[in-house]
């Protein structure tokens, strides 16, 4: 019996595997998915995220496409009007800027212009965040341009399961998703239960309480959640119990996750790499703050990058939000003058 | 040469024979006077930047390596086509770089130090391009630089800056991209704008064959050069690893924009003989046998044997060898010799001007890293 034929089948598989072997088994279920990118096809990709896949699929299936993001995603929306369920690659964050056009001003809107007609299910995915050393246009986080785009869905994944399942729940949905993957957490390895059935999963939409807890409620996604979590248990040290919340879906939120969270804490943290300005972070604190402030103990607490262009990656650790920063931000909205910082304000 | 079946031809100018023979082919008849232009010091000093540059890059790729830098972007094979069309800018010229011609920085006077100082992961270019030969930073976001370029080319016009009929003050602009690159909207957005305004520039692509993994027929089933006679400019094919067709077709084409005529295309047929850069493996996707069919046609090692067959003294060849040991063991010295800067510079030049925000960001920061210091005294 092959792997995709067994019911289930539990592998350690890194991050970076656990999303081939999504794609790999969407490319089996579906003979309308196709894979466009640069460099994906004979190579693999720079990360190696779609190895061997056009060797198993053929070149029609895994596309090494010419080198234009907005040809990709333009021929993508072409595709699709004719059926087919583009899964394209952005080689890196910095680079989808060229498609920005075809994603906001097409793909985002076609099912809306069509009364419902047409479906635009493409997944892009895209290779975000920092902590890689690496050179400009490598390291950025994007994400905030297209949760604000009515008719995308974002998401962005933090560990191997959701990664692979949420790779082909992307390919699955009839709207186009940006599919956010943290590039450093790429050879992060965990068991991943290789189903059979998306239908038996939680929904893409979905936020996860990762670590429960009482005292502080945690956001955090992608690259992040796994900092969030050890920030969590080095709280606890400090006798603080912090619930970290694994956002998985940007766009829409699950705010009835966050709200029964905060409900009972009282206290909301938002940690995510990108700038505040006009992010993430802020639109979730202000909709949280409008849910339920009756039940805020302290205003939400956002711990984010600085509102500056991703710095020269030798510098970049001053710039991302770790684990104290975290935590500094955890002490914040407990109110506690803490041992690092009695200020106010906070990033 | 054929392209493929549809049988696409362009001729391909070359001067110098891979042997190192001195023979102009039909289709290079019309720039052998601009190679006449050149002395013999200049052949040597072709010979030199190229000799120099391939060690240099050695050293840097060595330096990576070594955890020294964060990457590094080789240009081996490629020296040909870089040096001799950054001979043929005059100082009033502009350059605008993709991000693998260090010769043609250096050449223009801008210190490779500066180069290593970005791959280290200091900066995101830094330099000043008014004080280094006009040679504008590194683009990463592929053909992003074409439109810059043809841009700072529309300005000389506005300033009657160019055409002026003196060829000691017209200005020119010229432009480096690659093959991967000229699928890019901004590639033909910027022939179509310079050709649209006849801007003064050339568009040196190099062809070095691959796009990372992705071969260049994959980007045009056309020569390249045909593009720009699509988009209403002239445009040469040339031998790429002919420093003296590098040189003739750009000294021609700069002379003829800063004239008033027009830009053009030139397409450079080379081979990045290295990886992609230091981050790639090339065994992944190409053919050994490809790579020596290109290491035979090596750029040095023509020269080389043209100025031999000149009588070139052995001493000049040694001193060579010596000036690029020097360089490259100088370089790496000073390289390793850069500090970082203050962590508190991510803040500056964010805007013009002071910001609200960002001085409160700032300011958090600051007593944020302050407080480590108090908590450890
Ligand atoms: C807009 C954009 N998309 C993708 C990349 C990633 N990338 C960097 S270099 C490269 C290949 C470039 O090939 P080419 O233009 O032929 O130049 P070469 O590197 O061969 O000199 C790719 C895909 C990028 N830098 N910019």
């Amino acid at each position: 019996m092959t792997m995709l034929d067994a019911p289930v089948d539990t592998q350690t598989l890194t991050l970076a595997n656990a999303i081939n072997a999504g794609l790999r088994r969407a490319l089996h279920d579906d003979d309308k998915v196709v894979l466009l990118g640069e460099d994906i096809g004979t190579l693999g990709g720079v990360y190696r995220v779609t190895d061997g896949l056009q060797r198993e699929f053929g070149a029609r299936r895994v596309v090494d496409t010419p080198l234009a993001e907005a040809g990709i995603l333009g021929t993508a929306v072409g595709l699709a009007y004719r059926g087919y369920r583009p899964v394209c690659e952005i080689q890196f964050d910095g680079f989808i800027y060229p498609a920005f056009d075809q994603i906001v001003a097409q793909v985002a809107k076609l099912h809306y212009r069509t009364q419902g007609a047409v479906r635009m299910p493409i997944t892009i995915r895209v290779p975000f965040g920092g902590g890689i050393g690496a050179a400009e246009h490598h390291s950025e986080s994007p994400e905030a341009y297209f949760t604000h785009t009515s008719g995308l869905r974002v998401v962005a994944v933090s560990n191997p399961q959701d990664a692979y399942t949420m790779i082909r729940q992307a390919i699955a949905s009839d709207d186009p998703v940006l599919y956010f993957e943290p590039k450093r957490r790429y050879h992060q390895k965990a068991p991943v239960e290789l189903d059979g059935s998306l239908s038996l999963t939680e929904p893409m939409g979905s936020a996860r309480v990762v670590v429960p807890g009482d005292d502080v409620t945690l956001l955090a996604y992608g690259p992040l959640v796994q900092t969030a979590t050890d920030a969590a248990r080095a709280a606890t040290a400090d006798g603080i119990s912090v619930e970290v919340i694994d956002l998985r879906s940007l766009a829409p939120v699950d705010y009835a996750t966050i709200e029964a969270s905060v409900r009972r804490t009282g206290r909301l943290v938002i940690a995510h790499e990108a700038g505040s300005q006009g992010g993430v972070g802020g639109e979730i604190a202000a909709s949280v703050t409008e849910r339920c402030f009756s039940y805020l103990e302290h205003a939400p607490v956002r711990v984010t990058g600085f509102d500056v262009p991703y710095p020269p990656s030798r510098l970049e650790v001053h710039h991302l939000p770790g684990l104290d920063r975290i935590l500094d931000g955890v002490d914040r909205a407990l109110g506690r003058s803490n041992s690092l910082s009695e200020l106010e304000a906070g990033w | 040469m054929a392209a493929n079946s549809n049988d696409f031809s362009v001729p391909t100018v070359q001067l110098l024979a891979p042997d190192g023979t001195f023979a102009p082919n039909e289709a290079a008849e019309e720039f052998v006077p601009y190679f006449e232009r050149l002395t013999d010091a200049d052949h040597e000093r072709f010979y030199r930047e190229m000799v120099v540059i391939r060690r240099f890059d050695r050293e840097a790729a060595n330096l990576q390596r070594q955890g020294q830098l964060a990457l590094w972007v080789p240009s081996h094979g490629q020296e040909a086509a870089q040096v001799g069309s950054a001979f043929a800018t005059r100082p009033q010229d502009h350059i605008f770089p993709s991000y693998r011609e260090h010769v043609v920085g250096k050449m223009r006077g801008l210190d490779v130090v500066d180069v290593l100082r970005m791959l280290k992961g200091l900066t995101l270019g830094g330099w000043v391009p008014e004080e280094n030969g006009n040679f504008h930073l590194y683009t990463l976001v592929l053909a992003s630089q074409t439109l810059h370029a043809t841009g700072y080319a529309m300005g000389m016009q506005f300033d009657g800056a160019t055409a002026t009929g003196d060829p000691e003050r017209d200005e020119a602009v010229i432009v480096y991209f690659g093959d991967g690159a000229s699928s890019q909207g901004d590639a033909s957005e910027a022939l179509v704008f310079a050709a649209s305004y006849q801007t003064p520039q050339v568009f040196f692509l190099q062809n070095n064959g691959w796009a990372i993994s992705v071969p260049a027929s994959r980007q045009s089933r056309t020569p390249f050069a045909l593009r720009g006679h699509g988009f209403g400019m002239r445009s040469n094919r040339i031998d790429g690893n002919d420093v003296f067709a590098s040189y003739a077709v750009t000294a021609k084409h700069l002379d003829d924009a800063r004239a008033g005529r027009g830009p053009a295309l030139i397409e450079a047929m080379t081979y990045r003989v290295g990886a992609h850069t230091t981050a790639d493996d090339p065994t992944k996707y190409r053919l050994d046998a490809d790579l020596a069919d290109w290491v035979a046609k090596d750029p040095i090692v023509r020269l080389k044997a043209y100025l031999e067959n000149r009588g070139v003294a052995q001493s000049f060849l040694d001193d060579v060898e010596q000036e690029a040991a020097d360089f490259a063991s100088d370089a790496r010295k000073r390289a390793l010799e850069v500090v970082a800067p203050d962590q508190d510079v991510i803040f500056d030049n964010v805007y013009a001007e002071a910001n609200a925000t960002l001085v409160e960001e700032r300011a958090w920061f600051e007593a944020y890293e302050a407080s480590f210091e108090e908590a450890q005294s």
